[in-house]
């Protein structure tokens, strides 16, 4: 299945990105289009505002993806609250390492592509997930 | 430097909303957001940003609460017809954030002996001020001089009544109890 997003991704969507590939479509294909209105027909967008997966209420595309995909490990939620606090922070949850971890997400697409950002924080989400886990 | 930074900022985001007066959840939700952004308020629901992508995406996700809200929002891209408007933008939104800082400054300067977890208030508000402070207003270094100058006060602080405590403790070896080390301390 294909998926779109916005181009130059920052943590929710690199997030939301390997949430996909791990839970919801391990054969999922991304691309990466400016504009809703742009993005082509058979791939769902997430991640814009006004399309359905996106930002709902206090969530973040993240947390939406949580809900509609009815996952309900907690250690997913743990990483959404990183996720939440690092996208938008809003104070919601106590999450010291948001910042950290937008720094660092932000730091990779400073030399890498989209797709090569989505490569590289998948391995720490894959790792971070293991360590929350143990 | 203001004059600098300005020009490189003509351009603006705009947003443009109406959101009903009730419920005031959804309301007050967005009012927070935008408070934390640190708008310009140009008119009645009407505000705007300095335009860089991140602000651009920041007044959508308003927008786009406010339209679940049933309430009405545009994003635009904006930039007034004259040079001297935009200036005076940045301006007001410099000086907003300099009064801001301003008041921490105050408080800074009123504590006499902070501990650690007054230093990290101090310096979360000043990163929180900083967020919102798209033109370096002036005040911004000297803040943050003025937390670290006072961490630095501690430290020495702490260092100094040590090195009493090990006095202490060295020249009463034969008949010290620890209490009167600690008491010792808190004399210093």
């Amino acid at each position: 299945m294909r998926w779109a997003t916005r181009p130059g991704i920052h943590v929710d969507r690199a997030a939301t990105a390997w949430l996909i590939t791990r839970f919801v479509d391990p054969a999922a294909e991304f691309c990466y289009i400016e504009d809703l209105a742009d993005v082509p027909e058979g791939a769902t967008p997430f991640d814009y505002v006004g399309c359905e997966m996106s930002h709902r209420g206090d969530d973040v595309t993240f947390e939406t993806f949580l809900r509609v995909y009815e996952l309900d490990d907690p250690v997913l939620w743990d990483i959404g609250k990183i996720v939440h606090e690092a996208d938008v922070e809003d104070g919601r949850f106590d999450a010291p390492e948001a910042p950290g971890f937008d720094l660092i997400i932000r730091a990779l697409g400073a030399d890498h592509t989209d797709e090569q950002v989505r490569f590289h924080s998948g391995v720490i989400f894959d790792s971070l997930a293991t360590h929350l886990r143990a | 430097m203001l004059a600098t930074v300005v020009t490189q900022h003509k351009d603006w985001v705009l947003l443009s909303y109406r959101i009903p007066r009730e419920p005031s959840t959804p309301r007050i939700a967005v009012w927070r957001q935008l408070k934390e952004l640190g708008v310009v308020q140009v008119g009645d629901g009407l505000v705007t940003l300095p335009k860089t992508v991140r602000n651009r995406e920041r007044l959508q996700w308003v927008a786009a609460r406010i339209l679940e809200a049933e309430g009405e929002a545009i994003v635009w891209d904006a930039a007034p017809s004259s040079k001297g408007e935009s200036k005076a933008l940045a301006l007001r939104q410099e000086q907003a954030r300099t009064s801001e800082y301003g008041e921490l400054l105050d408080a800074i300067q009123a504590s006499s002996d902070p501990g650690i977890r007054t230093i990290q208030k101090w310096r979360r508000d000043w990163r929180k001020i900083d967020r919102r402070d798209y033109f370096d207003a002036p005040l911004r270094e000297e803040v943050r001089a003025a937390i670290e100058e006072r961490v630095e006060a501690r430290m020495t602080n702490e260092a100094a009544s040590n090195a009493a405590d090990n006095n202490i403790n060295n020249n009463t070896a034969d008949n010290k109890s620890a209490s009167s080390a600690a008491g010792a301390k808190t004399s210093t």
